[in-house]
């Protein structure tokens, strides 16, 4: 909803310049626009509070009025302050020097915690080179050690599990004898998830952290945890010290502003981000990619990272000469589509694109693998000379390659005119000129801003 | 709260519990009744209408703000207020304008409400809803209520065939409320297991049928789609079924959950919230949100783990809880 930070700001501050000078009154504009995103980002009232109390100094500051664009330049401001918010000191994972190492996983119950298990473990053996035993020590849920044995299997991990009769903290003190005599190199320990304001259960936690005397504690979140976040990492705090946060579920929409608020509040760096359903979906965290996402900024350095890992080079330079000398064709085209399509789904794609979370058309549109499919056929039955030059497409041709893929003559033709808008596009955008979020939202469809909600001052 | 249509009165449980276990019931129904009241119906923190100004207004969006409520909702119940008390409407008194205050809130609480529909027979409900939002668990609970408390005969469908371990979650809980379990293989088309569950049912006269379904974030479109499936597969057996599908929200989920409902609204016609998690220290503003901009009512709310522990929803209790410190 508040994708619009920038574009907001810009509106606020976009007659400072001509004033010639940034009122006060600016600037409370400007917090207010800054507090309602952090506040729809989930970020906790009161960090926001400090937070946009710290930033007002800086953006009365000469290097916002003297900036081209201030709006602009107080957006990039507030993410350089929460990517240091977030960031700080960042903490690697404490590894024994002798024995196994052993982390200690605790969380609500839904956040994700005997999954994170399993994901680290499969981190931690790829990534680490560990030998990583679970334990299994939620015997409250039903099933749950039934679920970890799974995933154990999956990530490769040994599981050490008594059944649900057992009391955790025996089964934890068991396992790491266990991990000890078969040399593990790391012992993961799941907890039943429990509410921070259950006692019998938050006891139960320091208990085994006592048992175990884990080299780090990490507190799993949810990344769609709302204001509670903070009391709730404050609970944990005090029954188990964390060192770390692992954040859970990031692959949805959520601007995820728990993380801050909990590393705010605590001090406690997130650690680890996890993704997906997948086992793999799990990595680093990044706090200048999760600045951007609070913000709604789009996280273009993980677009970038994971086209790297897909593109070839050669051929990404090459598609660089083709473009600049207009000389892009169908088979380009669609040697391309293939190669976007191997970094995932579209959809997701796109949710990475600045400004693309804006336009609610395109978020919600639903990117439909199968017409790429269709697209793909059409093209496959042109011949090669039809490929490089489209314009010898006629009549004829049109029904063979329409035949050819299955297809209705129309979708072919339509087919030819997306191209032909699409280089033109691409030529102005080789002419040194992206084009900007109004001409992409018009592309699409228009896009109609969100009223902005009616809040007091502060 | 729900609609059992022209079964309610003709049906009680079968058999009398013995009188041991019925103190035992009784006993644990205190508790819990103490408890979910402990959780919910708090007074509203005092100091907060002390005296009626400028701060008072503010005070107030923080709070509904920490509660979760959102921007939009928050701006537009004080608004509302704070202009009933300027023109004169409610009188500016810190326990006329507290008591109003739990009106309007209770007011968009109720927006939309309806009781559960379980009227038809057999009656299919449907539980959606993201990973790790207490699904499962939630269908658990309300088929032991409808076995054991209300004589019904209940067939559940294993359709989370994804997560691991998920279908012996919900065969415990079968087991505990003596119902009839349908799975599938691990992988198995969550449709053919919805499919059959109510086949069986309609084979045994069954009188309701809950469909389990995987937690998915609603960003995931395949996802989505495959839901939307289930739901046409379902109404392949019976064309109004689900009669009721319900999507649990966690208390702790901050605006996403508005997102949440939205999607899931649009795929399967969602018709109420399940609020569960309320007995930690989230307010669960998000339903108010929901049932602000979206229309889509809480139903059920979850305060505990044990059985007793789902409960129906009170707007005016709940209205209570939430500016409660």
């Amino acid at each position: 909803m508040f994708d619009q930070l920038s574009e907001r700001l810009q509106g606020t501050l976009s007659d400072v310049r001509s004033r010639g000078k940034l009122s006060e009154s600016d600037v409370d504009a400007a917090m207010r626009d800054i507090r309602l995103a952090l506040l729809e980002a989930d970020v906790n009232f009161k960090v926001v509070k400090a937070f946009t109390k710290t930033l007002k100094e800086r953006c009365l500051g000469d290097e916002v009025l003297e900036s081209l664009d201030p709006g602009q330049h107080v957006v990039k401001i507030v993410n350089e302050e929460l990517t240091e918010l977030m960031g700080g000191s960042g903490r690697e994972l404490a590894f024994a020097s002798t024995g196994p190492t052993v982390i200690l996983m605790a969380g609500l119950q839904g956040s994700g915690k005997t999954t994170a298990c399993a994901k680290l473990a499969k981190h931690l053996r790829e990534d680490g080179k560990k030998d990583v035993a679970l334990a299994a020590c939620d015997v409250y849920r039903p099933a749950a050690v039934e679920q970890l044995v799974t995933m154990g299997r999956r990530a490769g991990a040994h599981v050490y599990e008594k059944g649900t009769d057992a009391d955790p903290v025996e089964i934890a003190a068991w396992a790491l004898d266990r991990a000890r005599e078969e040399r593990r190199d790391v012992l993961i320990v799941d907890t039943a998830g429990r509410l921070h304001v259950d006692r019998e259960l938050m006891d139960e936690l320091a208990k085994i952290k006592k048992r175990t005397k884990p080299h780090d504690v990490l507190l799993v979140v949810d990344a769609m945890t709302g204001q509670d976040a903070v009391g709730v990492a404050e609970s944990f705090a005090e029954a188990a010290e964390f060192d770390g946060v692992v954040m859970t579920k990031l692959d949805g929409d959520a601007r995820g502003g728990a993380a801050l608020s909990v590393k705010a509040v605590t001090g406690k760096p997130i650690l680890f981000a996890s993704t997906g359903e997948k086992i793999e979906a799990f990595d680093k965290f990044h706090p200048d990619r999760m600045a951007s996402r609070i913000l709604g900024m789009g996280d273009v350095l993980s677009l970038i990272e994971k086209a790297e890992q897909q593109v070839d080079e050669d051929q990404a330079q090459d598609l660089q000469r083709k473009l600049e000398k207009d000389e892009f064709t169908l088979e380009d085209f669609r040697q391309q589509m293939r190669q976007v399509r191997k970094m995932g789904p579209l959809s997701s794609i796109i949710g990475m694109l600045p400004g693309m979370g804006a336009m609610k058309q395109l978020k919600n549109a639903n990117v439909d693998e199968r017409e790429m499919d269709r697209v793909e056929a059409i093209i496959l039955s042109m011949t090669p000379a039809e490929r490089a030059n489209p314009a010898i497409i006629n009549g004829s041709r049109r029904k063979r390659i329409a035949n050819g893929s299955g297809v209705r003559v129309q979708n072919v033709k339509q087919l030819i005119k997306q191209f032909d808008q699409m280089r033109k596009l691409m030529r102005s955008m080789t002419g040194g000129k992206m084009p900007n979020e109004q001409q992409l939202a018009h592309m699409m469809g228009g896009s109609p801003r969100a009223p902005r909600p009616k809040m007091r001052r502060r | 709260m729900i609609d059992l249509g022209s079964r309610a009165p003709a049906n009680s449980p079968a058999t009398e519990p013995d009188p041991e276990r019925r103190r035992g019931v009784f006993k644990r129904l205190r508790e819990s009744l103490s408890k979910s009241r402990q959780a919910l119906t708090e007074e509203i923190s005092a100091s907060l209408f002390d005296r009626i100004d400028e701060e008072t207004w503010e005070r107030l969006e923080e709070a509904l703000i920490l509660a979760d409520a959102g921007a939009p909702t928050t701006a537009t119940v004080v608004e509302r207020l704070e202009h009933e008390v300027d023109s004169g409407a409610v009188p500016a008194d810190g326990v006329a304008v507290r008591d109003r205050l739990i009106e309007i809130l209770a007011e968009v609480a109720a927006t939309g409400r309806k009781p559960i529909d379980l009227s038809a027979e057999p009656a299919v409900l449907m539980m959606v809803g993201v990973n790790g939002t207490g699904k499962t668990t939630t269908i658990g609970k309300i088929a032991w209520h409808l076995s054991k408390e209300m004589g019904l005969s209940v067939v559940m469908a294993a359709g989370d065939t994804y997560r691991a371990a998920a279908a012996e979650q919900l065969e415990e809980w079968a087991r505990r409320a003596g119902a009839e379990l349908i799975r599938g293989e691990a992988g198995a088309d969550p449709g053919s297991v919805a499919y059959d569950a109510i086949g069986a049912a309609r084979a045994r006269g069954a009188d309701v049928v809950i469909v389990d379904t995987a937690g998915r974030l609603h960003t995931q479109d395949n996802l989505m789609e495959e839901l939307a499936k289930v739901r046409r597969v379902i109404a392949k057996q019976i064309p109004e079924a689900p009669h009721e599908t319900l999507i649990s929200i966690d208390a702790t989920t901050g605006q996403n959950g508005l997102r949440q409902a939205k999607v899931f609204s649009e795929a399967v016609e969602v018709d109420g919230v399940v609020l569960t998690k309320l007995d930690g220290t989230a307010k669960g503003g998000i339903a108010l949100a929901i049932a602000e901009e979206l229309g889509i009512p809480v139903k059920l709310i979850g305060v505990g783990e044990t059985l007793e522990d789902l409960r129906p929803f009170d707007p005016s209790d709940y209205a209570q809880a939430l500016l409660a410190e």
